[in-house]
């Protein structure tokens, strides 16, 4: 660390804003996520019809069964489940 | 002032499945990667908020291949700095991997690791200091915001900021480079 002088230091406080609320909300809610997603996953294995509803149409299949089904979420269902 | 967990010891939580050490790393370290992409790769808001999401989205999946736990800062870093070229690939179509990375890359991110050792610190003093400090350099957010914020008056907005700053420099030097690796 170099030394610095108040003016400095406020430069570089300033050098790091903090990003939309929202982004650091969604980074820290991916263990969450991971954790809908598994039981998406295992759900879809286990009971037909709610595999049939999800390649019929999966984001309205994730909405009624009560997930947030946003496009990452959608995205890695398809793909975890070869749809 | 605050005893902060250093980085090694955070990750160590993560890895052990703990939801708050991973909510505590998101926050220690999303001005850093949110300044490599706006400010170092020059991104997009869209791209860099999805360089954002999938940077962390990866250190959440690959966090157990971390050799080092004190190494995550560099780690982030170098994560970061993928995506953000897969992204400037993707939006200019092929190109010489030469012309994709701008020229002052190494210092912008360089003066970021410095800026973050300052973050560091400043997460370290007393609440009133760190909370003013954030609101006017970081948020830039204007006295009387600040006065009506956290109920002081605005006129003492300026020389609290200045204590504070000279608070924020005792600390700084007080601290050995290797504490500042670390982070704690």
């Amino acid at each position: 660390m170099h030394s610095h002088n108040e003016e400095t230091l406020a430069e570089l406080l300033r050098t790091l804003p903090a990003p939309p609320e929202a982004w650091v909300k969604a980074a820290q809610e991916i263990p969450l996520a991971r954790r809908g997603l598994d039981d998406i996953v295992e759900r879809a294995r286990a009971d037909l019809a709610f595999r049939e509803a999800l390649i019929a149409d999966l984001e309205h299949a994730l909405q009624d069964a009560g997930y947030d089904a946003d496009q990452a979420l959608a995205d890695a269902v398809r793909e975890r489940l070869s749809l | 002032m605050q005893v902060v967990e250093s980085d090694a010891q955070l990750v160590a939580r993560c890895r052990e499945g703990d939801d708050d050490a991973w909510r505590e790393l998101v926050q220690r370290f999303s001005r850093y990667v949110y300044a490599i992409a706006v400010q170092a790769y020059r991104l997009t808001p869209s791209d860099a908020e999805d360089v954002f999401q999938e940077a962390f989205a990866r250190a959440y999946e690959n966090l157990h291949k971390l050799r080092e736990d004190s190494a995550i800062r560099p780690w982030l870093a170098q994560l970061t700095r993928r995506l953000c070229l897969d992204s400037i690939r993707a939006s200019s179509r092929v190109q010489p991997e030469e012309s994709l990375e701008p020229q002052e890359v190494d210092d912008t991110i360089e003066k970021l690791d410095e800026a973050l050792v300052v973050h560091e610190a400043l997460a370290t003093l007393p609440d009133n200091c760190r909370e003013i400090l954030d609101r006017f350099f970081a948020r830039d957010e204007s006295y009387r915001s600040i006065g009506d914020a956290l109920d002081l008056p605005a006129g003492t907005i300026a020389s609290r900021i200045s204590r504070c700053l000279v608070k924020l420099r005792g600390e700084l030097e007080g601290r050995k480079p290797a504490s500042a690796e670390s982070g704690g």
